[in-house]
């Protein structure tokens, strides 16, 4: 079946220029987790409920080496050809074999587990797990620490799945193994490496 | 340890202008051109595009001209290329059977149906230099006749198959996800697939001395050749976007179809069993190398005693890219400045004490003597 | 686009828009410059993605029928336009002109418009088709002339 026109459109207008600012924020983004990183509009329109930061994500680090996994409101057959268009990647139902996974706003997450956390000797051979939250404003205070940041840094992610931080801690132990999460709100993001550590700040 | 080191940057920079020049040549010759090269050098185009596992004709002919005739160092600069692009996906498998045929023969049959066709070939001529081509003769066009109304060209294992005294083509498990080397690091054992696509871009010397090891004994060989075909073939590709397979263009490949007799095993029944040779453009000696070691390398697969080289696979596959090859070799001419002192102070060292413990021995012996 | 505006656009369904796109593919550059410059008047066009060359990863099978191997990569050249009217065509080929395939993705889109569907057909398309077959049928005769007839030698009897 011939794509719709829907699917063809709302890439990047110039693709090498922007996807190597989007990988500079995400390098940024990686090296210094917790820091909110802003993609902008930028021509971007992915289609819904994909956003903006994640689609622009997305369009930077996927492509037909990538099988990507998504939730369920985001498994339509529109977003899967945008993205065999716009990056060469299929989608894939096995979250094992996925090397990107993107997760709607308010899904429940049971696990990380079915993803690929790479090998003792190939830790890279991961999964990068891209989540939609509401905002980095209005959300519990949490605190990072670990390589990338001196000494704490603090978020206030909004809208992250109910059991994100006791996934994230059993996360940490499989080091270096593991995956790493990337938290998308509008056209804006944030890094969590899997050496990030997050407690929960009492106020 | 490496010490940085400065002050060469003149110097390569003149030797970068020096080689432009040699490059150049003389300057009341013309200089040859892409068209040239890729219209009348074709098989160093073949060869460079096979071993740099990048069909492209013009690209490979600028490098040969880019390196000067050197073709690893062509196969190299068209390797390097290759890396700067992103891959769209991957291609539907090739049907060489529906090849547009422009040589094919058989030593096993006569008479197959189809016929034998021997193109554009060197075999039959005498070897002997022609001084015509010292000049621009004129050539004369090809001879033509009227080909036959579509004669399926078989496969010369389909006629052995129909005795059912032929292996099948190589199967993989259903759940074999094919393998990429160039996305993935070697490990050893290594399948099929993966050896396969390991020797297409290997280096012909390597695989031909490989596989003439092979028929002088090293190793368990009693090939024929049942087919070698060469021809054009569709590159069809999945446009997602279409929602169907569309074609591309034509390549054109070689196939060699080795056919070997087999003892039999516990593993298998006496039959004849197959090496398979598939390369880019006209490479008829590549293919037969290649199937003459594919077949070495599954003697584990068929039970076979690992005797020789050519049926070593972590031996035959990890020093087959010559790219690879010619990258450990030549580093060799890099600096060790500290390497080398270090090896200095230790011979001298070795050589300090050799000297004194023979001193010693000489005073032993003479005190031995005095005694 | 609904899928009954697809159907509009796309005649004949899948397996004629094949033959227009694989035609295409096998143009020369000349064979689509030529009849660029002739078109009048030249329609409004939107670049969609592209041009851009890549790689293709081209498959063989293991034995000639086997399992699929990776036997080396292609470079090929795409594009995507959008027409005025909405029609979108994709070009793509061998190589690394991406002139070319832009120029196949307009072809394609306007093939695709009833209105200049006869100009890709008969200045295009149909002279694509000859010289191919042309070509095919050279190529056939060259290599029937090269093909061996054997013969037996009658033996003495003695």
């Amino acid at each position: 079946m011939t794509m719709k026109t829907e699917a063809l459109t709302g890439g990047f207008a110039e693709p090498v220029h922007q996807a190597q600012g989007v990988f500079k924020l995400m390098m940024d983004g990686m090296a210094r987790p917790g820091t909110i990183q802003t993609v902008g509009g930028g021509g971007t329109v992915p289609p819904a409920p994909l956003g903006i930061a994640a689609g622009a994500i997305a369009l930077t680090l996927c492509d037909h080496d990538t099988p990507v996994w998504l939730s369920a409101q985001l498994a339509s057959p529109l977003i899967a050809d945008w993205l065999a268009f716009h990056t060469g990647a299929t989608v894939t139902q096995e979250k094992a074999e996925a090397r990107f996974a993107f997760i709607e706003a308010g899904k429940a997450l049971s696990s990380f587990g079915l993803f690929s956390i790479g090998t003792q000797e190939y830790p890279d051979r991961s999964a990068t797990i891209v989540i939609e939250i509401a905002n980095f404003e209005n959300g519990q205070l949490l605190s990072l620490s670990g390589p990338g940041i001196l000494g704490t840094r603090e978020i206030r992610p909004e809208g992250l799945p109910d059991a994100f931080l006791r996934l994230w801690a059993d996360n940490r132990v499989l080091f270096p193994r593991g995956i790493d999460v990337v938290l998308a709100a509008a056209d804006r993001f944030v890094c969590l490496p899997r050496t990030s550590k997050i407690t929960v700040r009492e106020i | 340890m490496y010490v940085a080191v400065k002050g060469g940057e003149a110097a390569i920079a003149n030797a970068h202008r020096l080689l432009a020049d040699r490059r150049r040549g003389d300057r009341s010759v013309p200089s040859i051109t892409i068209e040239q090269i890729a219209g009348q050098l074709g098989l160093a185009v073949d060869r460079v595009m096979a071993e740099a596992s990048l069909y492209d004709r013009s690209l490979a002919a600028l490098a040969i001209r880019q390196a000067r005739g050197d073709m690893i160092e062509a196969i190299f600069i068209l390797r390097a290329y290759r890396t700067t692009l992103p891959r769209f996906g991957t291609s539907r498998p090739l049907d060489t059977t529906s090849m547009a045929i422009e040589r094919r023969i058989s030593a096993t049959y006569k008479d197959l149906p189809g016929g034998q066709m021997l193109g554009a070939t060197f075999d039959y001529t005498h070897r002997l230099l022609d001084p015509s081509l010292l000049t621009d003769a004129p050539v004369e066009e090809p001879a033509l006749r009227q080909p036959d109304d579509e004669v399926s060209l078989m496969r010369v294992s389909e006629i052995l198959a129909q005795e059912d005294l032929i292996e099948a083509d190589g199967e993989l498990p259903a759940d074999h996800v094919t393998g990429d080397l160039t996305r993935e690091p070697l490990e050893f054992p290594m399948s099929r697939d993966l050896r396969l696509q390991a020797l297409a871009r290997g280096d012909e010397g390597f695989l031909l001395a490989l596989g003439y090891s092979t028929q002088r004994g090293y190793g368990n060989a009693h090939p024929f050749v049942g087919e070698i075909r060469i021809g054009e073939v569709e590159v069809e590709f999945d446009v997602p976007e279409l929602g169907f397979a569309v074609s591309l263009g034509c390549i054109q490949v070689t196939e060699c179809q080795m056919v070997n007799q087999f003892k039999g095993s516990a593993k298998a029944p006496p039959q004849f069993t197959r090496g398979y040779g598939l390369v880019f453009g006209q490479s008829e000696r590549k293919s037969m190398s290649m199937s003459l070691v594919d077949r070495a390398l599954r003697a584990t697969e068929l039970g076979e005693d690992i005797t020789a080289a050519a049926q070593d696979e972590e031996f035959v596959i990890s020093h087959s890219d010559n790219v690879q090859s010619t990258g450990f070799v030549e580093h060799l001419k890099l600096p060790h400045y500290v390497d080398f002192q270090a090896e200095l102070d230790l011979v001298r060292r070795m050589r300090r004490d050799f000297e004194a413990s023979r001193q010693a021995g000489n005073d032993d012996d003479f005190m031995e003597a005095a005694q | 686009m609904d899928t009954a505006r697809e159907m509009e656009m796309t005649p004949g369904g899948k397996d004629e828009r094949k033959r227009v796109v694989d035609l295409l593919a096998h143009a020369d550059r000349a064979e689509l410059s030529a009849p660029w410059e002739n078109l009048q008047p030249k329609p409004e066009m939107y670049p969609v993605r592209g041009p851009e060359t890549g790689l293709v990863m081209v498959r063989g099978r293991i034995g000639g029928g086997g399992a699929p191997f990776n036997l080396g990569e292609v470079t090929v050249s795409r594009a995507t336009v959008r027409l005025a009217s909405g029609a979108i065509g994709h070009g793509q080929s061998l190589g690394t002109d991406r002139e070319k395939a832009k120029l196949a993705a307009i072809f394609d889109a306007l093939w695709q418009q009833p209105e200049t569907r006869d100009f890709v057909e008969n200045r295009v398309l149909a002279p694509v088709c000859a010289r191919i077959e042309q070509h095919k049928h050279r190529n056939a005769e060259e290599a029937a002339a090269t093909r061996v007839d054997f013969f037996t030698m009658v033996r003495g009897d003695d």
